[in-house]
């Protein structure tokens, strides 16, 4: 089954709600995926040169001693740390702290980077991960959850979404794709990397390759539609916005709600009964094979 | 629980509200009723068995007046997935959208779709009367085996695929016929129907004379004689 979930502000003043908006969405949709959830938080930084790194510690992580010695390497580190996860502000290009981090910390699980992106995502159930990561008070423009209904792959950190595979780039999906070990290894031949053996992983990644060579979201999820086989609703975010795409046979439930404040997405409607005028919005289901996108 | 004033999501769970209107007392002389705050919850008003009329503020989620018998049920707002499957009799009226396999294997009553349907309306139907004031989407009376589903806007692609004997009137244009579908020649009998449903459903603003007829063209396999022998 699974749940999925986005919320994409229209004003600037409501930026301050973005968590407490989201946590309910998930909230609301741990009837349809009870195994795991997570969430991926956009909120830019101030200056635009800095990175955020989102990573996941072992229970026995020691931060106290890899704040001491990762500050002691990159002079301007900053370490914001939130239950198992850490997420790392650093002016340092991510093909030099990725490549750090990989040599010198390889019980780190990095989840995602990007300058806007933080991502959050443990298994157990949607409630308590809210809750874990302090959902409620985090900020941003715009925000895409998840939560899971294990099929395709273990109930494990590696299954669990949103999955990140380029920088700022995101993305949740409900259902299940049949073709995606033939397109792991075409990806992999292009150079991609893979942690999981999850469906998901690979649509990402099929994503992040396409945006790389088209540069536009449109373009990319339309090329879903003939080279991904299977069921799915997506929803793709990237720094500016999020776009949905449900494939065409539609198996899988989305509807959308639009304000004058916000646009939500969610695999049902009761997922967003709790928020701010919802039942003035324009209420309506995203129509199979097309592709709808804000803010990109 | 057992209270009027609590069909409100908001003071009551779903398991109580539904359990109250499926054991009405009549001894109270009660009839209609009002819910409040679905928020999209399922399987609202599901197996309804008496004459009630119930009025529910707002958008329901999956299966809502499922197997529904006898009750009129009124939906200020959109319905989600599964709307009045398999219903037995009664009405029910959604005043918004309603989502994908709206009226599936329902054996009667009627629905009625002020807005537009999703995707695979009418699925497998048999015998409901389904109105849709707006359009429908794909495989829309995919296997329907009895009842009348009219159509006053367009159809998505694959319209009545392995359709039994449904028959559909359409005003708008169908994307694409499924297997087996064929256009049919409207005799005054479907005319008679037609303004029937129109009538139901209150509308004024089509005329019956402006909507085409499509059935089966029984060519399928299960149609053909010579192939009893098989079993």
């Amino acid at each position: 089954m699974c749940g999925i979930v986005g919320i994409y502000l229209k004003k600037k003043n409501l930026h301050q709600k973005l968590g407490n908006y989201l946590s309910g969405m998930l909230d609301n949709m741990s009837s349809r995926g009870p195994d795991s959830a997570g969430f991926a938080i956009y909120n830019k930084n101030n200056s635009s040169r800095t990175y955020k790194y989102s990573v996941c510690c072992p229970s026995d992580f020691d931060i106290k001693k890899f704040e001491i010695s990762v500050g002691n390497e990159f002079k301007d580190i900053l370490i914001k740390s939130v239950s198992d996860h850490l997420v790392i502000s650093t002016k340092t290009s991510p093909k030099l702290f990725l490549s750090f981090l990989g040599n010198n910390y390889k019980e780190l699980k990095i989840i995602g980077y990007g300058k806007s992106i933080e991502i959050f995502k443990q298994v157990g159930n949607p409630k308590e991960i809210v809750k874990k990561f302090k959902l409620n008070k985090l900020q941003g423009s715009h925000a895409i959850g998840h939560t899971r209904m294990a099929t395709e792959s273990a109930i494990t950190l590696d299954g669990s979404h949103p999955y990140s595979t380029g920088e700022d780039e995101c993305l949740v999906h409900n259902g299940s794709l049949s073709n995606h070990n033939n397109l792991r290894r075409k990806l992999i031949k292009k150079g991609k990397k893979f942690d999981s053996f999850n469906d998901t992983e690979v649509a990402a990644g099929y994503i992040s390759n396409q945006l790389s060579e088209t540069k536009s979201m449109k373009k990319t999820l339309t090329k879903c539609l003939s080279n991904l086989d299977g069921f799915y609703t997506f929803i793709a975010g990237t720094k500016n916005g999020f776009a949905v795409l449900r494939d065409e046979i539609a198996c899988k439930p989305a509807v959308i709600a639009e304000t004058k404040d916000y646009v939500a997405v969610a695999s049902e409607f009761q997922a967003m009964a709790h928020l701010p005028d919802v039942n003035k919005a324009k209420i309506y289901e995203p129509e199979p094979g097309v592709v709808y996108t804000w803010g990109n | 629980m057992g209270k009027l004033e609590n069909l409100d999501f908001k003071k009551n769970s779903l398991r109580n509200i539904n359990n109250f209107l499926q054991n009405i007392d009549f001894k109270k002389n009660l009839r209609e009723f009002v819910i409040r705050n679905p928020s999209g919850n399922h399987a609202i008003c599901a197996g309804l068995k008496e004459d009630i009329s119930v009025n529910i503020k707002g958008h329901v989620g999956y299966y809502c007046g499922g197997m529904n018998q006898n009750a009129n049920i009124t939906i200020e707002g959109n319905a989600g997935t599964g709307l009045g499957e398999n219903m037995m009799s009664g009405l029910i009226h959604v005043k918004g959208n309603v989502s994908q396999s709206a009226g599936a294997t329902a054996h009667g009553g009627t629905i009625i779709v002020d807005g537009n349907a999703s995707s695979r309306c009418g699925i497998s139907m048999k015998g409901v009367d389904i109105i849709i004031k707006g359009s429908v989407g794909h495989m829309s009376a995919f296997m329907a085996q009895s009842g009348t589903l009219l159509i006053c806007g367009d159809a998505g692609e694959a319209l009545g695929d392995s359709i039994y004997e449904t028959v559909i009137y359409i005003a708008g244009t169908p994307k694409s016929l499924g297997a087996d579908c064929v256009e049919k020649k409207i005799t005054k009998k479907d005319l008679i129907k037609i303004d029937e449903l129109l009538n139901i459903g209150k509308i004024k603003k089509i005329k019956s004379s402006k909507f085409k007829k499509y059935g089966s063209a029984r060519k399928l396999y299960n149609f053909k004689i010579d192939n009893v022998s098989e079993y």
